[in-house]
């Protein structure tokens, strides 16, 4: 195993509670802000002690709260990329990174060259941090990590401090530059399109603990629960009551919905994602495996590649249900459309 | 015309200095550093510069005196510090300390705790970050620190003369020698020394301004480059 995490931390406002396992895999954690992402990774790489718990590195008990175990972050080897990049500002970008290598001198010239050979910082070798555009300064940081030698990676908001015509280039540059590594990467992430794209498993976070850990196409499909749901971006949730083995009836929406089959006892919310609601324009057959339903247009918005209409499903409906659809799909406010869902599409949800 | 109090001032000033610069800097990562006690570590190390000198001359004459607590240890190994020049550098760098210890630390607060974290995740010791991270990223900050106390222990009265007296060509310095001289009416001389105290205060505080303009060209010159 490559990582093993299991602590508590009391803090004034908030209660982190994280356990984690994973092996030599990418593992992204997913959260809202706040929500105690980066406290964690800080835990785990000795810049905040934990009140109780273990941290297992390769193996190697960096953190045992009843031993009294606390190994200080030099001796740990977590390769940290933080939020802001931390980079020496006082340094160029040669000894930002020649600066972390304990190495007779020749060597060490060989090992800075050819690590800023592979991540194409030639030109910047003899500039300060603050001359570097946010590309620049992240492969930079990234360097600085490799030459560590770490036996974990951890990303704090890699690209949250890039802007967004450059994340997807960078994002492709980064995991590359990573591939090579052997040993747990932990992503930690406030957007579920990044995490999908470059994680195996996921691990959702809510108010200070991981509720789920498991592959990202099992919590996509089955989010579990409602915080899950909402950070993996399903826009529909609604109050449910059971009201037969496969039906349900959405409080919030006003509606009854017939499930494909009842997994789980208890449901006490229901989930819709926006791209799952068909609206039919023309008149279609019936076929099975779909709830049909009529529904009032509220309003229409306007996206460059999709439009986004709000869906009123009863008179005395509490919330309207969002759906995405075609920019060919003509559409406008105060029509009554008819819809479609798959039945084995709805979310069955936990509070 | 005797020009003793200059050379007097100049080689306490500098000694004064030196000392503070050492004591202030460690103190100053030492409180930093601190997680418990540092209100009131911080107002101990601080209280030299609010209470008025001849209240730091007084407590330094209880600690360096003969029946002192320091004092009597070096009088058993010959060394007096009570009306020798000793006296007037031991008192100008109690009252400098505060001036470089504020500074400093007000620098140190001022890195980006990130960047130490850093460090640390990269395996560089504690040494290490302290001189090749902290140090050279409060260096403006030490600097303006550095000359602030140098101004202060340039221009000790109080304390000084307290602890050192006033002996011409030994103890005396120029802001003694002002005093001794406007108080002995002899108006011109004390000009004399107000001038040559003043041209140097002047000149200490263009210094600074210098220095820490230089240091936000520098930082400007490199965010327009990026």
């Amino acid at each position: 195993m490559s990582l093993y995490v299991d602590i508590k931390k009391s803090f004034s406002d908030f209660e982190l509670s994280v356990k984690l396992e994973a092996e030599d895999e990418i593992v992204a954690l997913l959260g809202a802000s706040g929500c105690g992402k980066s406290i964690t990774l800080k835990c785990i790489a000795g810049i905040v002690k934990p009140d109780f718990g273990k941290i297992v590195i390769n193996d190697d008990v960096v953190f045992d709260s009843e031993k009294r175990i606390n190994k200080p972050p030099q001796q740990r080897k977590v390769g940290f990329s933080f939020q802001n990049y931390a980079l020496f500002p006082i340094m160029t970008v040669w000894h930002n990174i020649a600066s972390v290598i304990n190495m007779p001198k020749k060597d060490k010239e060989i090992l800075v060259a050819e690590t800023i050979r592979a991540l194409h910082l030639e030109e910047t070798r003899n500039l300060y941090p603050s001359q570097l555009s946010g590309g620049q300064q992240q492969r930079v940081a990234l360097a600085r990590i490799i030459v560590s030698k770490p036996k974990i990676v951890m990303l704090d908001e890699p690209f949250s401090a890039l802007d967004t015509h450059l994340r997807a280039s960078m994002e492709r540059e980064l995991m590359s530059h990573l591939e090579g590594f052997q040993g747990t990467t932990l992503l930690v992430s406030h957007d579920r399109d990044e995490a999908y794209r470059i994680s195996d498993k996921m691990a959702i976070m809510d108010q200070g603990s991981v509720g789920i850990v498991g592959s990202k196409e099992e919590i996509f499909a089955d989010p579990k629960t409602v915080a899950a749901a909402s950070i993996t971006g399903c826009k529909n949730i609604s109050k449910a009551e059971k009201l037969g083995d496969e039906r349900i009836r959405a409080l919030d929406w006003g509606i009854e919905v017939h499930l494909e089959k009842l997994h789980t006892l208890k449901v006490d919310f229901v989930g819709i994602r926006a791209n799952h609601i068909e609206i039919l324009a023309e008149k279609k057959d019936f076929e099975e495996g779909y709830n049909y339903y009529q529904a009032i247009v509220v309003k229409v918005v306007e996206e460059p590649f999709k439009r986004i209409v709000y869906l009123r499903m009863a008179p005395d409906a509490e919330k309207t249900l969002t759906a995405e659809v075609d920019k060919t799909l003509q559409i406008s406010a105060g029509q009554e459309v008819k819809i479609r869902i798959l039945k084995r599409r709805m979310i069955c949800l936990l509070q | 015309m005797d020009f003793s109090p200059f050379f007097v001032s100049i080689r306490v000033a500098i000694l004064a200095t030196f000392i503070t610069f050492f004591l202030g800097v460690f103190s100053a990562n030492f409180v930093y550093k601190l997680k418990r006690g540092k209100g009131m570590i911080d107002s101990i190390f601080t209280l030299p510069m609010i209470l008025p000198p001849t209240v730091v001359g007084f407590f330094l004459l209880l600690i360096f005196g003969r029946n002192g607590l320091i004092g009597g240890l070096l009088h058993q190994i010959g060394v007096q510090i009570v009306f020798t020049w000793y006296g007037a550098v031991v008192a100008s760098t109690v009252v400098a300390f505060p001036l470089m210890y504020r500074t400093t630390r007000g620098a140190f607060e001022q890195v980006d705790q990130n960047i130490i974290h850093a460090a640390e995740t990269l395996g560089f010791s504690r040494s290490k970050i302290f001189w090749r991270i902290k140090v050279p990223m409060a260096k403006s900050g030490i600097l303006a620190g550095t000359v602030l106390a140098f101004a202060r222990a340039l221009g000790e009265f109080g304390a000084t003369i307290m602890l050192a007296g006033n002996i011409p060509g030994r103890t005396q310095t120029m802001a003694i020698a002002v005093f001794s001289a406007a108080s002995a009416n002899n108006r011109e001389l004390a000009f004399t020394w107000v001038v040559i105290l003043s041209l140097i205060s002047f000149g200490t505080i263009v210094m600074m301004n210098r220095l820490s303009d230089s240091n936000k060209n520098n930082k400007k010159r490199r965010k327009d480059f990026g």
